[in-house]
């Protein structure tokens, strides 16, 4: 399992958070780690779990509209 | 039914209750709401309105025609008197003019279903072209971060999908790009949308979609050049143009075709957030079970170490030790106990078998043992007249002389 921990989890995406806990959980299955490697690596799969989680809540469709050759906020008329 | 007097009180209508009440039956007729009129149109009329004014004749009869400003727009024919058309709209009544009338909302070229020929002969074309094989045809990506929106910016298509989107899929971004979707411009708007947005956006996945409308309304998706726009789009295609039974070139030419713009959403999002929060929780017990176990493992395994320790122990040892040397003196008593009883069988057996094989035995029988000075006598050349000779038999012996031979 690669060491990834360096990067803060509230830094993640939802993919990377997604991609690292299936690593993790992965990793725990094999169970060829020791006592404490296996608590570190549970550790920061509870962290991803609840990164994921709290990403999920809070996300928002963002919409943009195309305007020439970029990119710009669009309002939706209700 | 009452007899009709010539001064009866029932009320009398006035010109506008009879005129509205007409309307209204009209109206309330369903099979006149939507009708396919067909006829030559004369006293075509283009007021600065916009609306268009006509009546419909054929040889005995004649309809008064009202085309609003707004589908006269979408109007891909040059209209003229004496064309032969057919007409589509509803029929009501114009109160203040006390005519009834069809206000047309679609024409066409008469008996032509011109478009419909176009249509299959467009697609058989392409379809040699194999454009719309399903070799062709790419994958959906099942979780799109970016989701490319071609449709017109007002219109219903538009909130279905967005609000499908926000509910499936809130982490996605949409990208929209804006084009008419009927009329005239429709085609090179769409072709020219679906390429900016691959060009700038790059999106997963595409929407290319619309509402229900007539089939004309629904044109622009069977042009040539929105099929191979479609066809040319870096990320696949979804469409949902129209309704269920509405087939466009362009849903041919799609990667995936939803029956509507909110399936064509549904159908982009394979998975949702809510499938997402259901593989989170997985993951958390899949966690919680493996550290668990291994918790359980360490402590199970912490136990059977002690138990190891413990049989290695000195004191266990000595333990051990004194247990196998009662263990030794038992088996050796028993050894000894079992050793005397087999050899006492053994000797036993050994005694008979000797008996057996007793000369004895056999002198008891009737023979006898002759000996020549101490040796066995078992041939007659070991003899001469007069030796001495010793004989015994079974209950003694003598001595006795050679006398003769035989």
């Amino acid at each position: 399992m690669p060491k990834t921990e360096t990067k803060p989890i509230d830094k993640l995406t939802y993919e990377q958070a997604y991609a690292e806990l299936e690593a993790v959980v992965n990793a725990l299955e094999t169970g060829e780690q020791s006592l404490d490697e296996s608590l570190a690596l549970f550790e920061r799969g509870q962290g991803l779990t609840r990164r994921c989680a709290e990403l999920l809540e809070k996300a928002e469709l963002k919409i943009q509209k195309l305007s020439g050759e970029s990119l710009e906020p669009f309002e939706e008329k209700e | 039914m009452e007899q009709m007097a010539l001064f009866d009180a029932t009320p009398r209508w006035t010109v506008t209750t009879l005129t509205r009440h007409l309307r209204q039956l009209l109206e309330s007729d369903a099979s006149l709401q939507a009708v396919w009129v067909q006829g030559e149109i004369s006293n075509l009329a283009r007021p600065a309105s916009g609306h268009i004014y006509f009546t419909l004749k054929d040889s005995n009869s004649s309809l008064k025609c009202v085309m609003w400003r707004s589908d006269a727009a979408r109007l891909r024919l040059a209209l003229q008197d004496g064309l032969a058309v057919d007409v589509h709209g509803s029929i009501s009544l114009y109160e203040a003019g006390g005519q009834y009338q069809l206000y047309a909302d679609t024409l066409r070229p008469l008996g032509e279903g011109a478009l419909y020929q176009e249509f299959l002969r467009l697609k058989a074309t392409l379809e040699a072209e194999g454009l719309f094989d399903a070799v062709r045809k790419r994958p959906i990506p099942e979780f799109p971060r970016r989701i490319g929106i071609v449709t017109s910016p007002t219109g219903a298509a538009l909130r279905d999908m967005l609000n499908t989107l926000r509910r499936r899929l809130p982490l996605a971004e949409v990208v929209l790009a804006a084009t008419p979707v009927q009329g005239d411009e429709a085609p090179a708007g769409i072709v020219s949308a679906l390429q900016n947005l691959n060009r700038v956006a790059a999106p997963d996945v595409i929407l290319l979609a619309r509402g229900g409308g007539s089939i004309e309304d629904l044109w622009a998706f069977n042009d040539e050049k929105v099929v191979r726009a479609v066809i040319d789009s870096a990320a696949p295609v979804i469409t949902g143009v129209g309704h269920e039974t509405d087939f466009t070139l362009a849903d041919f030419a799609a990667d995936l075709r939803a029956p509507t713009p909110t399936a064509a959403a549904e159908l982009a999002t394979p998975l949702t957030v809510l499938d997402m929060k259901a593989s989170l929780a997985g993951f958390t017990s899949v966690l919680v079970g493996g550290v668990t176990a291994q918790l359980q493992q360490s402590r199970e395994s912490a136990a059977w170490l002690d138990n190891r320790l413990r049989l290695v122990s000195p004191a266990r040892r000595l333990q051990t030790e004194r247990q196998r040397l009662d263990e030794m003196s038992r088996r050796w008593n028993a050894a000894q106990v079992h050793s005397l009883q087999f050899a006492r069988q053994r000797f036993s057996g050994l005694e008979n078998r000797l008996l057996a094989l007793s000369p004895l035995a056999v002198l008891r029988r009737g023979y006898a043992v002759i000996t020549k000075n101490e040796i066995v006598v078992t041939s007659t050349s070991q003899v001469q007249i007069d030796d001495a000779l010793h004989v015994r038999i079974q209950d003694g012996e003598f001595n006795a002389r050679v006398t003769g031979k035989g």
